[in-house]
């Protein structure tokens, strides 16, 4: 029987020949954490008597959930990094850098074929790199710092097959949105999803991320691709060992997505997985707006936000709050007139990294208020307020939405 | 283990555990488990009774990877989590913290069930109904790291990983 790409994966880390359901132990590329999960790993990495962490090239710390810090409280766990970082010599990505699931890509810290273990749980997003990425909690990331290594369960696979290209005004948010619709919040528990068909080689490295990110929201371990000439380039060239799965590889299940048909996509408040096409809720009054964060907050995100909003203006009432997913990201869409746009449309911005998605700091909604998001969650109280509600969409949709003061369908703009 | 069940529903989120917004400001867990179910089920904090156990349905834990979740349902005082199914990150995450979860038919407890686990044994008495429930031990790993207390405490004590399978 062939393997899938997890199970290949699992095979060479865990070094055995290793399939669906069984459990291996198995050699980490890279470990991540970010400020909300970091502290914990420190304090877990102490309790289990580490000394100094396996390999600090392999080690990095963002902080981007809460940064800069709004709190005193806040000031304290940031310092409590820095300091570990220092002393440690990991990489350290303070305030302002941007979204780790962007830094870690961007900077170079993830290749084809790597096992990356990363505190927070859209790790998962790297899989567009085709690497095996899973979110875990404070106390594995710790025992990753102190061994190099992490026992998993090899995960059994699904394959999402997306044909066609994508029409105007859709996007990959509106499949990733498509997809967690119709597998579920638990759709793919325990699973890795991988992602084929035309349309995924159609799209760019910075949309797969966005479908790969929300591998999560269906309960997925990973999401995964294949490599290809974009990956290579967005890598910038170089000796790589990517994974393809084989021919007769088992998956419990393949979802086809025809995305040609595909119309723009909302999830409903309170769920991710309660999604319609914008038309079932277009009209809905919106108090405030938000591009950015891991799953869309990058270069071709804002571009796409910026050409629905040249030369139009935020409607009265809404705040259009903008994070981009790095500084990176910040300073091309500067260099590019992108951002200029953003600001003559009347967008706020704020600091690369999460911004309000989270609840922090950044745009807390007020009571009542309808908010449309490029971010991935949606729960009830998710960005810091119970009493609001979140709809999410693409970039397209709620950029168009902040114009009109109402949820839009963003096919009217383009 | 023995005590009284708070019945949930399907799909709890760690943001309805305990929300991002308290979560990133401290690790003192008491201060955070005031908080607990706060959007979900307000007053939790004050009616939870040390033993307590929680009792929900499918995916139970979905969402963030916070640690926080299952260690403020720990510092609140209870003692498992029965579910039909978790999240794939708090099932780890409670076990890596000493929090037994156990994966069961629940729809044999209402709330206010006094509930009594055997891990060992696989199974869970309904002492109120007298109705048994059984359900499947941990696989073997993690049932160790549930005997030393969580993942620290196993790799503080034996240096390294529980080994299963691998090298």
């Amino acid at each position: 029987m062939g393997k899938t790409i997890a199970e290949k994966i699992f095979s060479k880390k865990g070094h055995r020949d290793a399939t669906a359901g069984d459990i291996v132990i198995a050699d980490v590329d890279l470990l991540m954490a970010q400020d909300g999960t970091a502290p914990l790993s420190i304090r877990a990495f102490r309790e289990m008597g580490g000394q100094r962490v396996w390999d600090p090239s392999k080690v990095a710390l963002v902080l981007d959930h809460n940064a800069p810090s709004p709190s005193e409280g806040v000031s304290r766990l940031h310092a409590s990094i820095r300091e570990f970082a220092a002393e440690q010599g990991v990489h350290l990505y303070d305030v302002g850098c941007g979204v780790c699931h962007q830094l870690m890509p961007e900077q170079g810290h993830v290749r084809p074929g790597d096992l990356v273990v990363g505190a927070d749980s859209h790790t998962c997003t790297y899989g567009a790199l085709n690497a095996l990425a899973t979110g875990v909690g404070s106390t594995d990331a710790a025992a990753v710092m102190r061994t190099g290594r992490l026992w998993f369960r090899v995960p059994r696979s699904g394959r999402v097959e997306a044909n066609g290209s994508f029409p105007e005004g859709v996007y990959a948010k509106d499949l990733a949105l498509e997809v967690v619709g119709r597998l579920g919040a638990s759709g793919a528990n325990y699973m890795s999803v991988e992602f084929e068909g035309d349309a995924i080689e159609g799209i760019s490295v910075d949309a797969r991320m966005t479908i790969c990110n929300m591998g999560v929201e269906v309960g997925a371990k990973t999401a995964l691709m294949r490599f290809d000439a974009k990956t290579a380039h967005y890598l910038g060239g170089g000796e790589f060992s990517p994974v393809a799965p084989d021919p007769d590889a088992h998956y419990e299940w393949t979802e086809t997505v025809e995305v040609s048909s595909l119309e723009p996509r909302v999830s409903r408040p309170h769920r991710v997985d309660d999604v319609v096409s914008v038309g079932e809720v277009a009209g809905t009054p919106i108090n405030q707006a938000f591009i950015g964060t891991c799953t869309n907050g990058r270069l071709e995100d804002l571009e796409i936000a910026a050409r629905i909003l040249r030369g139009g203006r935020v409607h009265k009432g809404v705040r259009l709050i903008v994070a981009p997913a790095s500084r990176q990201v910040l300073r091309q869409a500067i260099d590019r007139g992108i951002f200029q746009v953003l600001l003559d449309a009347g967008a706020v911005p704020v600091t690369p990294g999460c911004g309000p998605c989270v609840g922090t700091h950044d745009g807390i909604p007020g009571d009542g208020d309808v908010v449309i998001s490029t971010a991935n969650r949606n729960f009830k109280g998710r960005m810091g307020n119970g009493l609001a509600s979140i709809y999410l969409a693409s970039p397209a949709t709620v950029a168009a939405s902040a114009l009109e003061g109402r949820i839009t369908d963003p096919r009217e703009y383009i | 283990m023995r005590g009284r069940a708070h019945k949930l529903g399907d799909e709890i989120n760690t943001d309805y555990i305990i929300s991002g917004k308290y979560k990133f400001k401290t690790l003192d867990m008491k201060e955070l488990s005031k908080h607990i179910f706060e959007d979900l089920a307000p007053g939790f904090a004050e009616r939870v009774k040390p033993g307590d156990v929680v009792v929900a349905g499918e995916n139970f834990g979905h969402g963030s990877s916070r640690e926080q979740a299952p260690l403020v349902l720990k510092e609140a005082g209870i003692s498992c989590v029965l579910a039909k199914s978790f999240a794939r990150i708090f099932y780890r995450n409670a076990i890596n913290v000493g929090l037994p979860a156990v994966t069961c038919d629940t729809s044999l407890i209402q709330d206010g069930d006094t509930i009594e686990l055997e891990l060992e044994r696989g199974r869970v008495r309904n002492l109120t109904t007298g109705a048994i429930i059984e359900f499947k031990p941990l696989p073997p790993i993690m049932a160790r790291i549930l005997e030393e207390g969580g993942l620290a405490n196993y790799v503080r004590k034996h240096g390294d990983l529980p080994m299963e399978g691998g090298r």
